[in-house]
């Protein structure tokens, strides 16, 4: 399974969606995803990915990493597996 | 009703191991945050806190203590031991049948839990301490502290995640105001400040990774405590006339739930408690000279906590001054209001507001007089302390010079 439908299916089970509701140019907002959801989702992607993802619940406009839609969740993903690969 | 007034305090925490020491740091705007110091810190990505330095249990307590005391149990009996010997009390007979101690605490033997899980899930032990359980039970404190003073009445542990102190205080106070006990000794101790205490915070992801500024714009979390702050509440007869120090008056309290959400704070929920303790200590918001906030340095309680003052002063908020000493001693959690009980009985008997340090950038969502960075010398009449947990459980203590 490709990252972009990893994220998809974690975004989705958050949101209790099915994965043909989340598309790449949703917010999170659009999908109902509050500030909880969003940690957890989070989470989830760390522990899918094997990766750190720096964000700050008290800044989330001033982390490096970019919610705003899923795409871009997606593009911050792929570049973190870049960085912390090995 | 009767009238209830403390006549002893005593704390430990990361400003200093007295009441005296924590006083100074507070008016010196001393900041006790710094790099944490314990097993697999390194392993952690929030690295600061509040640590109480130079604190040597060994030496303090003996052998047979040690292995029943936790780190949070070995505050709390500090702290206590300076309370009751500044109060002079002493609990027999009657006072001692009748007196008892409730405290609050979040998470009680937290370190306990973390080393014996360490020991039997990571080294593979298959034995533990035969006192682990009474070491580690919330209510050890307590327990502890009734049986080194004698204190036969009710007592009890109170847990409201950050809120636990007040709650504890406000319990306390209630009972002697009621006439149920004529002296309670109450407070909050709190011991997190280890790897896996850290590490369950660090999952929230609102944890600051370089300092504790409350109010300010570009606050970015909390940063956690540690330490214990101890009171002798007392009926006001009783002590004058034993001729007792008495530091300063508890006039009233309130406990209110938001009822909304498990984490989110609720400017409802935190007003009608603000409200609540003035109705109960029958003052009018233009009594009130200063308010230890909650002030978290999070995001969402100082705008939530701002509004709700705001809401419950009115045109009154612009006058009265409010600070969080979190900045300095961090978040004691579950000990929090009690160690910030002392900045307002600072401001009351000393006339010194405690200021809100690492103040950078005003927010506009916090438009009040926070103390920025500075203590202020200002006479004051009344003071109240709040404080707004997790679970929506909030409790707000008044206080009033004598």
């Amino acid at each position: 399974m490709s990252v972009t439908d990893k994220i998809i299916e974690i975004i989705a089970e958050q949101a209790v969606l099915e994965t043909s509701d989340v598309t790449k140019e949703s917010t999170l907002e659009d999908l109902g995803i509050d500030s909880l959801g969003l940690v957890e989702s989070i989470y989830a992607i760390e522990e899918e990915f094997d990766i750190t993802v720096p964000f700050n619940a008290n800044e989330p406009t001033n982390s490096d990493f970019d919610i705003s839609s899923i795409s871009k969740i997606i593009e911050v993903v792929e570049r973190l597996l870049k960085e912390q690969a090995g | 009703m009767k009238r209830v007034v403390i006549t002893g305090a005593g704390t430990i925490n990361a400003l200093g191991h007295s009441v005296a020491d924590t006083m100074t740091a507070l008016a010196e705007g001393r900041c006790g945050i710094g790099p944490l110091a314990f097993r697999d810190v390194e392993r952690l990505s929030i690295q600061i806190g509040g640590q109480v330095r130079g604190f040597e249990a060994a030496g303090r307590y003996n052998r047979q203590q040690m292995s029943l005391y936790d780190r949070f149990t070995q505050f709390t009996l500090a702290a206590a031991a300076e309370a009751i010997a500044q109060s002079g009390i002493t609990f027999s007979g009657e006072l001692a049948a009748k007196s008892g101690v409730v405290l609050g605490t979040a998470g009680g033997g937290v370190s306990t839990w973390d080393d014996n899980y360490r020991s039997v899930y990571e080294d593979g032990k298959n034995r533990v301490h035969p006192f682990v359980v009474p070491k580690l039970m919330n209510n050890a404190a307590a327990s502890h502290v009734s049986i080194e003073y004698n204190l036969k009445g009710p007592s009890f542990t109170v847990s409201t995640a950050c809120a636990s102190s007040n709650h504890a205080m406000a319990q306390a106070f209630q009972m002697v105001r009621t006439g149920m006990a004529p002296a309670m000794v109450t407070g909050g101790s709190e011991s997190m400040l280890c790897f896996g205490g850290v590490k369950a915070w660090e999952g929230l992801r609102v944890m600051s990774k370089d300092a504790c500024r409350p109010f300010s714009a570009n606050r970015n979390g909390m940063v956690q405590g540690e330490g214990a702050g101890i009171f002798v509440f007392e009926e006001y007869e009783h002590a004058r006339a034993r001729g007792a120090d008495i530091l300063c008056e508890v006039a009233g309290c309130a406990m209110s739930s938001d009822a909304t959400d498990i984490v989110m704070p609720s400017k409802n929920g935190a007003a009608r408690a603000i409200a609540g303790a003035l109705n109960d200590a029958r003052l009018n918001p233009e009594d009130v000279g200063y308010i230890n906030a909650h002030g978290t340095g999070t995001a969402a309680n100082d705008k939530t906590e701002c509004a709700a003052v705001a809401d419950v002063f009115g045109p009154c908020a612009d006058k009265l001054m409010i600070s969080s000493t979190k900045s300095m001693h961090g978040h004691l959690i579950g000990g929090t209001g009690a160690v910030e009980l002392l900045a307002c009985i600072m401001a009351l008997r000393d006339g010194v507001i405690a200021p809100t340090i690492g103040y950078e950038e005003a927010d506009p969502e916090c438009a009040l007089d926070v103390v920025p960075n500075e203590a202020r010398n200002a006479a004051v009449d009344v003071v109240l302390s709040n404080a707004f947990a997790f679970g929506g459980m909030n409790a707000v203590l008044a206080l009033r010079k004598v």
